[in-house]
């Protein structure tokens, strides 16, 4: 498989969100709107990326059998390393994701990468792997987040554009989470049986 | 009275799933049935509980009096992979018949966000030891209700005649959103 194709197919063809359904607590959780939902796409991506990377370094060291021990307290390190710069640096964004950061351990795409990938491959292509899932993981949440935010809020990155009127609050609220991203999924899946 | 007030919160008012968004793979991966989504939350209530009242412990004990606070995640996440190897062996020998029913539930448990998230929101919130104990048992309890009520709807789903694009997960999540929104209901009882 070339670059690119391993780059792009975390887009569309592997979508971690809409195709492979990986990663949904804060996919649903985190996306109330579009800067929201990007914010915890890219401390996402980038735990992606450098756990991705270390593990492919060190993949011969570790013995298989406590591999996956291993993996997670790589993966929880860089966890804590995006946590505390959040922190440190956008503190308005670190308490609007709040839980949802540590649980970047927890999501099975972080996991699943270093496992399925990262394990397996050289560091050039496991860096552009994780930077491919992570940014799909980014647009899938990006898109997401902007859909509640237009439909619940009548605004788009914190601009409003419909006027003094509220917009539906009830894709803000928790329900509307689960009935935007059924349909948006439902439109992908008829879009490629089509 | 106000393990009263944490419990009801818990189970119904602020759903760990329906409405904080924890646990949710387990949520849609394991409802096809009603029996394994059963034995699911049987799992889930002795991990979350056993596994709040460990890292409850640890923060306690060993966290805080070290001003280590900052190792939180990687602490809680080791602790929890070890206690779930730890109740899969001590299960298997003990009573296998409970191991069985279990068993293939277990090692999902790790990473299931749910035991996590009530493992750091219970120092969030500055709860004692007891009231972290009830709280974890309730948001099992919780989980299992959603998981049980979810697993019903969506058996009689597969006998539905749902249009092409929606079949499977898209009709599944929409499902979710109109449970959820019954749950939304319960908000301000407490």
């Amino acid at each position: 498989m070339n670059n690119w194709s391993n780059f792009t197919k975390g887009f569309i063809k592997e979508n971690p969100v809409f195709v492979l359904l990986l990663g949904m607590c804060p996919t649903l959780g985190t996306t109330t709107s579009a800067i929201n939902g990007l914010g915890m796409g890219l401390a996402t991506a980038f735990v992606l990326v450098m756990s991705n990377l270390v593990i492919s370094l060190v993949k011969n060291l570790i013995p298989d059998k406590v591999r996956i021990p291993a993996f997670i307290v790589i993966i929880a390190s860089f966890v804590t390393v995006v946590d505390l710069l959040l922190a440190g640096f956008l503190p308005a964004l670190h308490e609007q994701l709040g839980l949802f950061i540590p649980l970047i351990v927890v999501n099975c795409i972080v996991l699943g990468r270093a496992e399925a990938f990262a394990s397996k491959n050289n560091v050039f292509s496991s860096v552009i792997d994780g930077l491919g899932m992570g940014l799909g993981f980014a647009f899938a949440l990006l898109i997401l987040g902007a859909t509640r935010e237009i439909l619940g809020s009548g605004a788009i990155f914190g601009y409003k554009f419909i006027g003094d009127n509220d917009g539906m609050l009830f894709f803000v609220l928790a329900p509307g989470a689960f009935l935007a991203l059924g349909y948006i999924i439902a439109i992908i899946n008829s879009l490629r049986k089509a | 009275m106000e393990y009263f007030v944490i419990v009801i919160s818990a189970i119904f008012v602020s759903n760990i799933v329906l409405a904080q968004f924890l646990g949710v793979c387990p949520f849609l991966g394991v409802s096809n049935k009603i029996s394994t989504s059963v034995g699911m939350t049987g799992a889930v209530i002795f991990v979350m509980t056993l596994a709040t009242i460990v890292t409850y412990l640890i923060n306690d004990l060993i966290l805080v009096p070290f001003d280590i606070t900052y190792l939180k995640t990687i602490s809680y996440i080791l602790v929890i992979a070890a206690l779930v190897q730890m109740v899969e062996i001590i299960l298997k020998k003990v009573s296998p018949s409970l191991y069985q029913a279990l068993g293939v539930f277990l090692p999902l448990i790790t990473t299931n966000c749910a035991v996590l998230g009530v493992a750091l929101l219970v120092i969030q919130k500055d709860f004692n030891l007891m009231e972290s104990t009830v709280y974890a048992i309730a948001n099992g309890i919780g989980f299992g209700l959603a998981l049980v009520i979810f697993a019903g709807l969506r058996e009689h789903l597969d006998m539905m005649n749902v249009p092409k694009g929606m079949k499977g997960m898209p009709v599944a999540l929409i499902t979710a959103a109109i449970l959820a929104m019954a749950f939304m209901g319960f908000t301000g009882m407490v």
